[in-house]
């Protein structure tokens, strides 16, 4: 019952993740892309606790997703201060 | 026990519905960020709150050591997660994105 749902709940989560990569693909300018891979990031680290417990072994991907946590936050944070001073962020000045 | 974490985790999932609705369809960055912010956030730490609930549904040392760790995610993200909001909407800002306004075209 229990192990039904999160199925159902990964799957769902997957589909989100899916939809939010249209944004990171076509996004106006760089940020959006950057916006969009910090949400992906945010959902994958929910969906490692998912995996963690449909394979019932939570204790060892709690470590990785907390790690996943914050290495989304490190590059998330780098790539904003990358492009404070780049001053150009739309796509289609880079073609 | 685990039907609080099935609710929880429910609310949770809709709001990530709701982030990702915003993400798609709001007409700029700013805005969108404000969507993506409230999906990082609340909705994740609806969902890590659910879960921790579930890991204690048969109560040993093993399950509440992991379950505090599921909450320390919890704690980070709730300091991590509007950190990169402000982050990127001040390289947003300094970089000259235009905020959408109700007038103009929409970008």
């Amino acid at each position: 019952m229990m192990e039904r749902f999160f199925i159902f709940a990964a799957t769902f989560l997957l589909l989100l993740i899916l939809l939010t990569l249209i944004r990171v693909v076509g996004g106006p300018t760089v940020l959006d892309r950057i916006l969009g891979g910090s949400v992906v990031g945010s959902k994958a680290t929910v969906l490692l606790l998912f995996i963690g417990i449909l394979y019932d072994d939570l204790g060892m991907f709690v470590d990785i997703a907390l790690a996943y946590a914050m290495l989304n936050f490190i590059a998330t944070l780098a790539a904003a201060k990358f492009f404070l001073r780049k001053r150009n962020v739309n796509l289609s000045e880079f073609e | 026990m685990s039907v609080a974490a099935a609710a929880f985790i429910v609310a949770g999932l809709f709001f990530f519905f709701v982030g990702v609705i915003g993400i798609l369809r709001l007409p700029d960055f700013f805005t969108r960020l404000h969507a993506a912010g409230k999906c990082d956030s609340l909705a994740a730490e609806l969902v890590i709150i659910g879960v921790a609930l579930y890991v204690l549904r048969d109560f040993n040392l093993g399950n509440l050591l992991v379950s505090l760790k599921i909450l320390m995610i919890a704690l980070f993200i709730f300091v991590a997660s509007p950190t990169a909001t402000h982050a990127l909407t001040k390289a947003a800002l300094f970089a000259g994105v235009e905020p959408w306004q109700k007038g103009k075209k929409k970008s």
